[in-house]
């Protein structure tokens, strides 16, 4: 009638850790939910930014815009947002207070166009589109057909949107919170309450119960890695390269590593909110600092020197070269044996300043 | 062989000798109550004899067996309730249950049949955030014994319990110890442990002042008997036979109450009125 001694503990532990984590409505919700918004945040919106109109304000009649054939009309409204009005002087404030990106106005021939410097980019983008269509309606009018011509192509794979930089990176650091969050809060609620003290006192080993906490973390963060995954690929047209499944890997390693970061925050604190705050103090900056919500490419170089020490930059260099830049598996070889060597040395020091009790 | 056998163990925490040589041997079948003010040191005791603590000097054995270093061999034959309650976070009750019975290779069938004995049946499915303070502590009792244990460590199991649920535990506990089982417990009830001990330990300062039967503890104190009359008028007297047949004489014995010593009175005897720290 007993059951074996080796599996039951094992499993009811590990149970009873899943049961203690769903149950817990912030957990549930800084573990997937808050990810998912940033990826809903930067995947969503961020993604279309590019193809945000210019606002143009017409002032009296202009000769361009109403002389332009059907087709070249159809191009130029979807470049512009075009907004009538009799009032230069009103058309000005507007743009000035951002709330149109150019105004322009017919003196004689000269279309003259008022802009502001404040948003560079897209002064350059309105200066430069509002030369081409001038210069395709001179060419127009005077019936010749035009010489030369131009294309333009992107270097990267046409599917290298927002979504495919952001995925990898968020969920690096998604699987980094929430392993070092929970591991943090179990060794400290565990240890406020006694229970480790209790479990101390009953015949499972030490193994066994640390085993049943990583399992339990990681099969978190593969549920993360598929909602994540799932959702990214659903809703933003998520697409993958070939040896994507090497994250899998990547992000084991990675959930070792930060649960270590989690249990020497759990040790050096003496409270469960002292942990969890420890925890994010570790885990928030270095987010930024690794580039999990922002490209590191234009930060200046000793960022992106000193990002070399810190674990989660070569988690998300190795998440993005195995899921989004087509790299072999051997890519994420050497992003793995960072983290192991950061989750061993952690885990060592965490071990020295453990102890069973608060006091 | 002895349940546990004590040997002159000691624990200092800082300057504060919290537990000061104390020897002790208790044996097989026998229910030992330990006494003391807060403070006394019971639960530091209890806990380096469980093998939670390593003593800073002396030696605990139990069963037979050396406690320290942690010994596997000797943790499914003792079961120990801790004086704070120790869950699983956001578990139910019979979750929780279920949790410690899997720790010691229990069916969960024989699980279940304890939220009956500790009177929890209908409090199986509430999470123990949501206990009351003596539910809890109920519970916890049960997942001390739910893998029936040779020899049992209860660091003030009645705290916290209704007078229903006292009794109920005394029966319990009665029982266990009728089929053989070792219990040693803590209490601040002095009728708890007149009741239910064979032998009480009174603790102080860390030391133990007296281990004997409650009754060889009451004849100790030689305090003279106390008589409280309907009318108010106490008497209190070396001789209760001859009193009582004076007043029986004197038709006054309707409404009396006799007041023999008291294991509190012994303990406040050897431990003073005076507030512990
Ligand atoms: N971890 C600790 N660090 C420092 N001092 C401690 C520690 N644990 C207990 N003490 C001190 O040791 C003494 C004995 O404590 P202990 O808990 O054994 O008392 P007790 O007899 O169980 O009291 P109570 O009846 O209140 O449960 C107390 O003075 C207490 O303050
Ligand atoms: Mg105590």
């Amino acid at each position: 009638m007993r059951s074996p001694r080796t599996r039951g503990p094992f499993l009811a532990l590990s149970l009873a850790i899943v049961k203690g984590f769903v149950r817990d409505k912030a957990s549930v919700f800084f573990a997937l939910i808050f990810p998912l918004m940033f990826l809903v945040l930067f995947g969503g919106l961020f993604g279309d930014q590019t193809q945000s109109k210019v606002e143009l304000v017409q002032v009296g009649q202009v000769a361009l815009l109403d002389e332009m054939s059907d087709g070249a009309r159809g191009a130029f409204d979807e470049t512009f947002d075009v907004e009538e009005s009799d009032d230069l002087a009103a058309a000005l404030e507007k743009v000035r207070k951002g709330d149109a990106d150019v105004a322009i106005e017919m003196r004689g021939d000269t279309i003259v166009a008022h802009y502001t410097q404040t948003d560079q980019v897209k002064a350059a983008v309105t200066q430069g589109a509002l030369q081409a269509f001038v210069d395709g309606t001179n060419v127009a009018l005077s019936g010749q057909p035009p010489r030369f011509s131009l294309e333009t192509e992107r270097v990267e794979d046409d599917s290298l949107s927002t979504i495919q930089f952001v995925t990898p990176g968020l969920l690096g650091w998604a699987v980094a919170m929430s392993a070092a969050f929970g591991a943090a809060a179990t060794l400290q609620g565990w240890r406020q309450s006694k229970l480790l003290r209790r479990l101390q006192l009953a015949p499972v080993s030490t193994r066994t119960v640390v085993g049943a906490r990583v399992t339990v973390t990681l099969l978190i963060a593969l549920v993360q890695t598929a909602i994540f995954i799932g959702l990214g690929a659903a809703a933003f047209g998520l697409t993958l390269t070939g040896s994507w499944w090497m994250s899998v890997p990547l992000l084991v390693v990675g959930t070792l590593c930060f649960m270590a970061l989690g249990l020497l925050a759990g040790a050096i604190t003496t409270t469960t909110e002292g942990a969890v705050n420890a925890a994010n103090f570790m885990v928030l900056p270095m987010a930024f600092l690794s580039g999990s919500f922002f490209p590191l490419d234009a930060a200046p170089q000793w960022l992106q020197t000193f990002s070399q020490v810190l674990p989660l930059r070569h988690l998300n260099e190795g998440m993005l070269d195995v899921m989004v830049r087509g790299e072999g598996p051997s890519a994420a070889l050497w992003p793995i044996a960072v983290l192991a060597g950061f989750a061993l040395v952690v885990t060592l020091v965490a071990a020295r300043l453990f102890r069973w009790e608060t006091t | 062989m002895a349940a546990i056998e004590v040997v002159d163990l000691s624990m200092t925490y800082g300057d504060l000798r919290a537990v000061d040589a104390v020897s002790l041997e208790v044996a097989e079948g026998e229910f030992v109550g330990i006494l003391g003010p807060n403070g006394a040191g019971k639960t530091t005791l209890l806990e380096m004899v469980e093998g939670l603590r390593e003593p800073d000097s002396g030696r605990a054995t139990v069963l037979g067996m050396p406690v320290w270093p942690r010994n596997a061999g000797l943790l499914p034959r003792i079961g120990v309730q801790l004086q704070a309650s120790a869950f699983f976070e956001r578990l139910t009750a019979r979750e929780q249950l279920h949790t410690f019975a899997a720790l010691y290779a229990v069916p969960v069938r024989e699980a279940d049949d304890w939220l009956e004995r500790v009177g929890l049946v209908e409090k199986a499915d509430t999470r123990v955030e949501d206990l009351s303070g003596g539910q809890a502590q109920r519970l916890s009792i049960a997942c001390a014994l739910v893998h029936d244990p040779e020899l049992v460590f209860l660091d003030e199991p009645t705290a916290a319990l209704d007078p229903q649920a006292r009794r109920n535990l005394w029966d319990l506990l009665s029982g266990l110890n009728d089929s053989g089982r070792t219990v040693v417990l803590t209490t601040h009830y002095m009728d708890e442990a007149e009741v239910l001990c064979d032998r009480v330990a009174i603790m102080d300062a860390g030391a133990i002042l007296r281990f004997d039967t409650p009754d060889a503890l009451i004849r100790g104190l030689d305090a003279p008997t106390r008589i409280l009359l309907a009318d108010g008028e106490v008497l209190t007297t070396r001789d209760p036979a001859q009193e009582i047949a004076r007043l029986a004489d004197e038709h006054r014995l309707d409404g009396i109450r006799v007041q023999t010593g008291t294991l509190e009175d012994v303990f406040l005897d050897l431990t003073g009125r005076e507030y512990r720290a």
